[in-house]
C-alpha cells in the first residue's frame, strides 16, 4: 500500500469527483422530469400511446445500461446521432432513469385516494388544476421515498459512463491506477469514496422524507 | 443505413455468449441466497455485534458500484495471495454484492409477519425451531418471492459489467462482435434484444410461481 500517489492524482479525482456529481444531478433531474411526463401521457393519452410508453419502460428496464450506452454512443452515430462521451452519458443516464421513475410516479398517482379527485371533479376543477394541486403535491409526497432510492441507485450507474470514457470519478481513479500500477490503492479509494457519498445521500434523503412525510400528516 | 442481416446474424454468436450471463447470474443469486440467509440471521440476531457486523456489510455493499466492488475484489485477490480463475472472482462478488440486497429482503419480509403469529405459536407451546420451520420461514418465502425475482433480473443486467474483467460473456462477445464487423448499432440492439428476451422470460416467470404460491 503507498498512499502518496494521491498527492499527484488527488485534484484530478477531485475533477472526476465534480462530474460524476454533475452526471448525477443532471441525469436524476432530466431522468425524473422526463418519468414525470411518461407517467402523464400514461394516465391521460389514449390507449395505444400508453401502450407504445409501455413497451418503453419494458425495453429500457429488461437491458443493462452498459448496452443502451453502447447502442447510444457507437451505435447513435450510424443513424445520425453523434455525441460526445458527456451529453451521450447524461442523455443515457436520463433514459435510463426515466421508466424507473415513471413507474414510482405511477404508482404515487394510484395512491392518491380516487375521492378527492372525484371531488375535485365535483366542484368544477378543470383536468389540469386537478394535476397540479390534488395530483402532483399529494402524489409527490408519497413518491418521496421511493424516488430518494432510485437517486441513490443512480450515483452508483455514473461509474459506468467511464467505459464510454466520460472522465468521472471513476474514469480518473482508472487512469491513476494504470499510470502508477497501483490499482489496490485506487479501487479502495474509489470503493470509500462512493459509500461515503451513497451514505451522505442516504441520511439527507432519510431526514428530508421525515420532514415532508411529517408535513403530509399534518395536513390530512 | 440500419443493416438488417448483421442483426439477425449477430443472434447465433451472441446466444452461445449468453450462457455465460446467465450462468453468472443464477450462480450469483444462489451464492447470494446463502450469505444473504446468514447476513439477515446476523442482522436479526441478539449480539449486538453481529448485528453491526451486518448493519456495515450491507452498507458497504449497497453503497459501493458493483463496478468498483468487482475491480477491488478483482485486484484485491492476488495481494491477499489467492488466485482464482476470472470466472470464480466475478461469481463470488456478484454473489456477495447480492447477498445485501438478500438479506434485506429477507429482513423485510420476516419483520412484514404480524408479530400476533408468533406470540400465538408461543402460546400453544412452540419452541422457536418449529416457528421459524413452520410459521416465519414459509410465510417469508411467499412474501419475498417477488423481490427475490427482481432481484434475479437485476443480476441478468449487472452481469453486463463482468465484461470489464474479461469474461466472454453477453456484452463482452457483442464489443467483440461490434469491433469486427464495424456495425455496433446492430450488434447492440441483438444483445439488448437477448437481455430483453431474458428478463421478460423471468418476469413470466416470476408472476407463474407468485400465482401459484398465492395463498
Amino acid at each position: 500500500m503507498d498512499w502518496s500517489i494521491f498527492q499527484q492524482y488527488g485534484p484530478m479525482l477531485l475533477r472526476g469527483f465534480g462530474l460524476t456529481i454533475l452526471c448525477w444531478l443532471l441525469g436524476t433531474v432530466l431522468g425524473m422530469a422526463l418519468g414525470l411526463v411518461i407517467a402523464l401521457i400514461q394516465r391521460y393519452a389514449p390507449r395505444p400511446v400508453g401502450w407504445i410508453m409501455q413497451a418503453y419502460i419494458e425495453i429500457i428496464r429488461g437491458t443493462p445500461f452498459l448496452v443502451q450506452l453502447f447502442v447510444l454512443y457507437y451505435g447513435g452515430p450510424l443513424v445520425g446521432l453523434r455525441l460526445d462521451a458527456l451529453p451521450a452519458g447524461i442523455l443515457g443516464l436520463t433514459l435510463y432513469g426515466s421508466p424507473y421513475f415513471a413507474e414510482i410516479f405511477r404508482s404515487a398517482f394510484q395512491a392518491v385516494p380516487h375521492g378527492q379527485i372525484e371531488a375535485a371533479r365535483a366542484i368544477g376543477m378543470a383536468e389540469a388544476i386537478i394535476v397540479r394541486r390534488i395530483l402532483l403535491p399529494v402524489g409527490l409526497v408519497s413518491a418521496l421515498p421511493a424516488l430518494v432510492n432510485f437517486s441513490i441507485i443512480l450515483t452508483k450507474e455514473t461509474v459506468i459512463l467511464s467505459i464510454i470514457t466520460v472522465p468521472e470519478l471513476m474514469y480518473q481513479a482508472q487512469r491513476m491506477s494504470t499510470e502508477t500500477f497501483r490499482y489496490l490503492e485506487a479501487n479502495l479509494a474509489l470503493a470509500l469514496f462512493f459509500w461515503a457519498l451513497v451514505e451522505t445521500i442516504s441520511r439527507f434523503g432519510r431526514r428530508l422524507e421525515k420532514r415532508i412525510t411529517g408535513y403530509l400528516i399534518e395536513r390530512t | 443505413m440500419f443493416s438488417f442481416q448483421t442483426f439477425l446474424d449477430s443472434f447465433g454468436p451472441l446466444f452461445w455468449a449468453a450462457r455465460y450471463t446467465l450462468l453468472i447470474s443464477v450462480l450469483g443469486i444462489a451464492l447470494g441466497l446463502v450469505i444473504g440467509t446468514l447476513i439477515c440471521a446476523a442482522a436479526l440476531s441478539k449480539q449486538i455485534w453481529l448485528r453491526r457486523f451486518a448493519g456495515l456489510w450491507v452498507s458497504f455493499l449497497r453503497g459501493v458500484p458493483l463496478l468498483v466492488q468487482l475491480l477491488l475484489f478483482y485486484y484485491l485477490l492476488p495481494v491477499i495471495g489467492i488466485d482464482v480463475p476470472a470466472m470464480v472472482a466475478a461469481v463470488v462478488t456478484v454473489g456477495i454484492c447480492a447477498s445485501a440486497y438478500i438479506s434485506e429482503i429477507w429482513r423485510g419480509a420476516i419483520n412484514a409477519l404480524p408479530k400476533g403469529q408468533t406470540e400465538a405459536a408461543t402460546a400453544i407451546g412452540m419452541g422457536p425451531r418449529d416457528i421459524w420451520t413452520r410459521i416465519i420461514l414459509p410465510q417469508a418465502v411467499r412474501l419475498s418471492l417477488p423481490a427475490l425475482i427482481n432481484e434475479l433480473i437485476l443480476l441478468v443486467k449487472v452481469s453486463s459489467l463482468v465484461s470489464v474483467v474479461g469474461i466472454l460473456e453477453l456484452t463482452r462477445a457483442s464489443q467483440a462482435q461490434a469491433a469486427t464487423t464495424f456495425r455496433p448499432l446492430e450488434v447492440y440492439l441483438a444483445a439488448a434484444c437477448i437481455y430483453l428476451l431474458i428478463n421478460l422470460f423471468l418476469a413470466a416467470l416470476g408472476r407463474y410461481l407468485e400465482h401459484r404460491m398465492a395463498v
